[in-house]
């Protein structure tokens, strides 16, 4: 899942204090799960809000709605009526769900109540942790399913590099992803595959090449 | 081409005991410091390393402080991060070296930048160290670039150096990884500063069984510690290093702390001189280096040895 994180209440406050009347639109998906952009957070946004600007002396309304997804036009159709009465949208969904409101409602302002941190999930109750460095080209079968690309601060991929003591990153708060690794290939009897040198990796299938795409031909619809 | 060949590989070849040191090139862009530093080596380190903006702290290039040292009559290893370039970099910043007349390459991952002081600076890490190493082999013995295009003419032919940690975690993987960075390209090793000489025994150990003494010249780092403060914040704060706490005590009680660091270290030179595998010696006194000479001679290393066919010259 995408996991994202609530901005500073002041900086979302100073970005929407120019107008009156704004949506504040939830996320069904990860953002639910990840607590920073479902229904229950567009709530507590709304009521903080119209709270913090009475106190300004100059009241905002607030429409709130939650969509099952907003990465996708259809659940986006729904809300066409909502937004034609409002000043500006305030999404709470990820990066790609304000992209795709900005992109379907060309004329409004749209706004970003998260920042969008990674490909992760949730290791326990309320801690988050990224997975996926999204590269493009998967590697997990080579170190034991454990990522360095998206793990290692160094993304090295012939680690641990001379900074690893006691499990745990040169890198503050980080554990070393190598020292698992290599736990995990030594315990499953693969240590020979460590020892062949991992070649520089083709960052161009990453975010490196430009922005990417995927296609399946067989369910588009022609014109 | 023997011609070719550094001095630093010279000496190795010819079965002497090397000494290596290293300057922190500045945080300015003037290179009197470093060819003062490197003079003052002279005679005393037969090669000197130039760091490539250690702590990720911008400081003056390692290549062009490598440039300086060579114009002092020295004899430069620079070293080359993967932090800051990319491949494109990485293999530009090569061939200008070699065009200027450094022959030894060290090559490492880099200190992450949340240490330095442009923590909120990008990092590259397009290629690791292991894929530095094999890159810089393949310039040299293969004659073509990273992406298998050929160098038509006047490819670098660098020594190449790696680093290894006995001192980092998991331990048994240290020498594992040595033996990649061999495979990969690797000839010669200095290693993180040794303190623990228990420890770095159990890793030679370990590196013998396996053969890579004979396939490398290893070089055990060293460094004198000034002072039992010095020595605690390098316990605290300096990543991937043991320092025992005998050593600080050792420091602490004594009445002239800089005159024991220089007896620490020189034991430890002697000690380390007699592990079977040790080709040689790295001291690290960035910050001071002018007791480096005093070192260098209480540890019974004088003179220097010369290479024929070439000036003395050192640094």
């Amino acid at each position: 899942m995408i996991v994202a994180e609530q901005k500073p209440f002041e900086e979302i406050a100073k970005m929407v204090e120019i107008f009156d009347k704004v949506l504040i639109l939830g996320c069904n998906e990860c953002v639910t799960v990840c607590l920073s952009g479902g229904e229950k957070e567009v709530g507590v946004l709304a009521t903080s809000l119209r709270l913090y600007r009475k106190q300004g002396d100059r009241p905002i309304t607030t429409v709130e709605e939650t969509l099952v997804r907003q990465c996708e036009w259809e659940y986006l159709d729904e809300i066409e009526k909502l937004v034609e009465d409002v000043d500006c949208i305030i999404s709470m969904a990820c990066g790609v769900g304000v992209q795709f409101v900005a992109e379907r409602f060309p004329d409004k302002w749209v706004i970003p109540a998260l920042d969008t941190k990674c490909a992760g999930g949730a290791v326990e109750h309320g801690l988050w942790e990224e997975r996926c460095g999204m590269c493009g080209e998967c590697i997990l079968h080579k170190t034991g399913g454990v990522c360095p690309v998206a793990r290692c601060s160094k993304r090295i991929l012939n680690g641990p590099c001379g900074g690893s003591q006691n499990g745990k990153c040169e890198v503050k708060d980080v554990d070393c992803i190598w020292d698992q690794i290599y736990k995990r290939m030594m315990a499953l009897g693969r240590m020979d595959q460590l020892m062949e040198i991992e070649l520089e990796k083709d960052w161009s299938k990453a975010r490196d090449g430009g922005p990417r795409k995927m296609s399946r031909e067989e369910v588009m619809i022609g014109e | 081409m023997s011609e070719n060949k550094s001095r630093l590989q010279t000496l190795f070849e010819q079965g002497e005991f090397v000494v290596t040191g290293e300057i922190g090139p500045p945080k300015s862009a003037s290179g009197a410091g470093i060819r003062e530093h490197a003079k003052h080596l002279s005679g005393y380190c037969d090669a000197t390393n130039l760091t490539d903006n250690q702590t990720a702290i911008v400081r003056l290039s390692s290549i062009a402080s490598g440039v300086h040292v060579l114009q002092a009559g020295g004899e430069p290893i620079v070293q080359m991060t993967c932090r800051d370039r990319n491949r494109i970099a990485i293999q530009s910043d090569l061939l200008g070296a070699y065009s200027l007349g450094i022959k030894n390459l060290l090559c490492l991952s880099g200190d992450h930048q949340s240490f330095g002081n442009h923590p909120t600076s990008a990092n590259v890490f397009d290629v690791d160290s292991l894929q530095l190493i094999r890159m810089v082999k393949r310039m040299r013995d293969e004659k073509v670039f990273a992406c298998g295009e050929e160098i038509k003419k006047d490819e670098p032919r660098f020594f190449i150096g790696a680093v290894a940690n006995p001192f980092a975690d998991p331990f048994e993987v240290r020498v594992y990884r040595m033996e990649k960075k061999i495979n990969a390209g690797a000839q010669f090793f200095q290693t993180q500063i040794i303190f623990d000489l228990e420890r770095f025994d159990r890793f030679m150990e370990l590196a013998r069984e396996r053969g890579l003494h004979e396939r490398s010249y290893i070089m055990a780092g060293v460094m004198p510690v000034k002072s039992a403060k010095v020595a605690g914040y390098m316990k605290k704060f300096v990543s991937g290093m043991a320092v025992p706490d005998d050593m600080i005590e050792r420091l602490k009680k004594a009445e002239d702390q800089q005159a024991e660091a220089v007896e620490i270290c020189v034991e430890q030179i002697k000690y380390l001189k007699n592990v079977k595998g040790v080709k040689g010696v790295h001291i690290m006194a960035v910050g001071w280096e002018e007791i480096v000479p005093t070192i260098v001679e209480k540890a019974g290393l004088l003179p220097r040895p010369q290479v024929p066919g070439l000036a003395q010259v050192a640094g």
